[in-house]
């Protein structure tokens, strides 16, 4: 793509300076603490899989055990390796133990140091291959069957049933979509354990389960198989269980999570310790899973102004892709999100928008940038709505954005039927087919209001950065600089679930992670 | 032709003429005979004339339709009578005189989308600062005290938190909503304030896409504004409400 806006480097640098030094002043937080929901992730890495007579995982019950005796801060895998050696029996039947209120961790006699390490190292290597093998065997099929053209058509399907997404799946992918997001159920995020098994009732969406991932892994393969491309799968990464989901769905072979740094905090009101921390285990999974991540800045627009905070969002995708570097992942994999939601009665809102968009890809030249559709300004008038999903998706073709999150002429009604997307879709291909090459053959005026615009967003942001990084992340949080909504750095929910890590704090998938995502290199 | 509104009916192009627009997926391959099977069902729910303009295979065996047909009836619209907010509009300054003249005091408003409802955009249109539609929202009345609990609130949350911030009245929003989740959710809200006796101390409101006034009063609640709706008219009626209240 030929450099349309003049873009002064000296900005971008002390922009991305800022950023770096706003993730490196999380860095403690990051090494000295853990979760509730890492140590339930281990425990899933470990193979320990199933939920007791109430439904309750047994990650969560193992967890808690070892937490109500205030040892978690020695991590969850040293007492699961002592016990499982202790009594001669495999991880699963140690955890089967606990919830049958047979066996308390803690009272074990203790084994060895090195013998216990050398067992669940063993174990959490087995479980690290097999992910790679499963990232492997999705890359070589990507490739097989080839990826549709970009930008991506990314469409939701939202039923509560997971069979019944499977038939809109199928339809959808038939249709010309290229990546299928299975919206969750509205409450899940705020769920501090994640639910069991293959689900028929949602609200609003169907619950993330490790048995849904598989069926729509399986159904989306088969779909692909049939239409000869491959269709990529995506769902939430986001919430109290943050990093278990990153680990369902590396076992499952999933294609992106929704996994932002920042959104929960804002958005869920949890609790910013709980979700930094979590993030970033959570991102060490997908960046060595080879999963793509979508950050959830574009919600700003959703309250905030998007002329008056276009620069926020700006900010936050440059603080994303700090923290998205911390962790390992590689640009590939960064799904910076950013929104079209200017007032559609604003008059050159359509230049403003292409200003921000354009900007936003030669910032990131090789992010997969994901580009959200209007919501705010929906009407319910469902004709004027897809002509403003029409120039949403010229917007798209003409500044060359990579993931396109379909609009919806139904959005602000109900969640879309069949009919809507199809008919997104339509809308898409005839824009993208039509208008093609149009981001090539043309140029925008030198000092004309595309180029005053992203050089005013450019400077907010750098500003703002600045300012970020002067105060630090989470009080610039605290003080409501991201969608004009404030959070408590002790309050939120899920608080209760940090804890400080001992010095002997054990925890093997670091270290496995870490090695196993410099060694991988990237995807083509 | 003068119209006759005791004999209503849709306009096409020619008054009477009854055109009326429709569209639906029907979980069949396209084919002539889809195609029939909608002209058919369009006859089954009333329509005249029936043409179906367009079909389009959708995959895995379903095929959308759009169609236009004669609607044969018509409404008498002479008797008919809507519930609606009915106090007088007020612009931001006059609220805030109202207030201050009539009240004495400042009233306090405590908003919330209860339960798993995760969509603040229609509370946040109402309640921020910056509002909505060039219209600010009601924290930025210097006469009303605003309280934003944001979204996924439980109703048994909500009430204590207007208990304990001696709140005037309750703004609760519903956007997204799945198999009525959103009416089983309001009625509980009310329930639970009648069961505590609580009901009458406060100024119940609803909005919401979904939400009509007709429904906020079957539902039990004071007032229900539906999508679209400025600040300043809830404002307006809230002050007004509140102080014929207090009479």
């Amino acid at each position: 793509m030929s450099e349309k806006l003049k873009i002064d480097q000296a900005r971008v640098n002390s922009c991305r300076n800022a950023a770096a030094q706003i993730a490196t002043g999380l860095e403690d937080l990051l090494h000295e603490y853990t979760t509730t929901s890492i140590e339930r992730t281990v425990v899933r890495l470990l193979g320990v899989d199933g939920v007791d007579q109430f439904d309750v995982p047994l990650a969560n019950i193992v967890v808690e055990q070892i937490k109500e005796k205030g040892k978690l801060e020695q991590g969850i895998a040293y007492y699961l390796g002592n016990a499982a050696l202790n009594k001669g029996l495999s991880l699963q039947e140690v955890a089967e133990g606990v919830a049958r209120d047979e066996l308390d961790l803690s009272e074990l006699s203790e084994q060895p140091e090195d013998k216990v390490k050398d067992f669940i190292e063993k174990t959490a290597l087995t479980k690290i291959n097999e992910i790679a093998e499963i990232r492997e065997k999705r890359f070589k099929r990507q490739q097989r069957l080839g990826l549709g053209k970009k930008p991506w058509l990314y469409v939701i399907v939202a039923t509560g049933n997971i069979y019944e997404d499977v038939k809109q799946a199928r339809a959808a992918a038939k249709q010309g979509a290229d990546i299928i997001a299975v919206i969750r159920s509205t409450a899940q995020s705020l769920l501090d354990y994640v639910p069991y098994g293959a689900t028929t009732e949602g609200f609003g969406g169907t619950y993330a389960t490790q048995e849904n991932f598989r069926i729509m892994r399986e159904a989306l393969d088969e779909v692909g198989d049939e239409i000869g491309r491959y269709i990529q799968l995506v769902n939430y990464c986001s919430g109290l269980c943050m990093p278990e989901i990153a680990a369902m769905g590396a076992t499952e072979g999933l294609d992106m999570m929704l996994n932002d740094a920042i959104y929960g905090i804002l958005f869920r009101d949890i609790n910013m310790n709980r979700t930094f921390i979590d993030q970033h285990f959570s991102r060490m999974i997908n960046a060595f899973a080879g999963v793509i991540i979508n950050t959830g800045e574009d919600n700003y627009l959703t309250t905030a102004d998007a002329i008056e905070a276009g620069h926020t969002v700006l900010a936050s995708n440059f603080i994303n892709e700090a923290l998205a570097e911390q962790a390992g992942l590689m640009s590939w994999q960064m799904g910076l999100g950013h929104a079209f939601e200017i007032d559609p009665n604003l008059e050159d809102g359509f230049l403003l928008e292409l200003a921000q968009a354009q900007l936003t890809r030669q910032l990131f030249p090789e992010a997969n940038l994901k580009y959200m559709p209007p919501t705010k300004y929906m009407t319910a008038n469902i004709f004027k709505g897809h002509l403003q999903d029409g120039l949403f998706n010229l917007a798209a073709i003409i500044t060359g954005q990579d993931i396109q999150l379909l609009g919806m002429l139904t959005e602000a009604i109900h969640t879309p039927f069949l009919q809507d997307r199809a008919l997104s879709i339509e809308n898409a291909h005839y824009i993208f087919n039509n208008a093609a090459h149009f981001g090539q053959e043309i140029t925008f005026n030198g000092d004309g209001i595309i180029q005053q615009r992203a050089e005013e967003l450019l400077q907010q942001s750098e500003a703002l950065l600045k300012d970020i990084a002067a105060n630090g992340l989470m009080d610039s949080i605290s003080r409501g600089i991201f969608a004009g909504i404030s959070r408590d750095k002790n309050g939120g929910k899920g608080y209760q679930g940090v804890i400080k890590r001992s010095e002997n704090y054990y925890n093997p998938f670091f270290r496995l992670l870490r090695e196993g995502i410099t060694s991988y290199g990237t995807r083509f | 032709m003068e119209q006759d509104f005791n004999r209503v009916k849709p306009y096409g192009d020619t008054l009477g003429d009854g055109k009326t627009q429709l569209s639906f997926t029907l979980p069949l391959p396209a084919s002539p005979e889809a195609k029939e099977a909608a002209r058919r069902l369009a006859a089954k729910m009333g329509l005249e004339e029936v043409e179906v303009v367009y079909m389009n295979e959708l995959g895995e065996g379903f095929s959308f339709f759009i169609l236009y047909g004669k609607c044969p009836y018509s409404i008498d619209t002479t008797d008919i009578a809507v519930a609606r907010v009915e106090t007088k509009a007020m612009d931001f300054y006059q609220v805030n005189q109202f207030i201050k003249e009539k009240m004495s005091r400042k009233i306090t408003v405590i908003g919330a989308c209860t339960g798993s409802d995760a969509h603040t955009v229609g509370l946040d249109a109402i309640l921020n600062m910056k509002g909505f539609a060039g219209e600010y929202g009601l924290e930025r009345y210097p006469q009303i005290n605003t309280i934003n609990l944001g979204s996924q609130v439980p109703n048994e949350i909500l009430i204590k938190e207007a208990v304990a911030r001696r709140a005037d009245a309750l703004l609760v929003s519903q956007i997204v909503t799945q198999k009525e989740v959103h009416i089983q959710n309001l009625t509980e809200l009310v329930e639970l304030l009648e069961a505590e006796n609580l009901r009458d101390r406060f100024l119940l409101v609803i909005g919401g896409p979904r939400i009509s006034h007709e429904l906020a009063l079957e539902l039990g609640f004071d007032a229900g504004f539906g999508p679209g709706t400025l600040p300043t008219e809830v404002a307006a009626y809230l002050a007004q409400t509140l102080y014929e209240k207090r009479n």
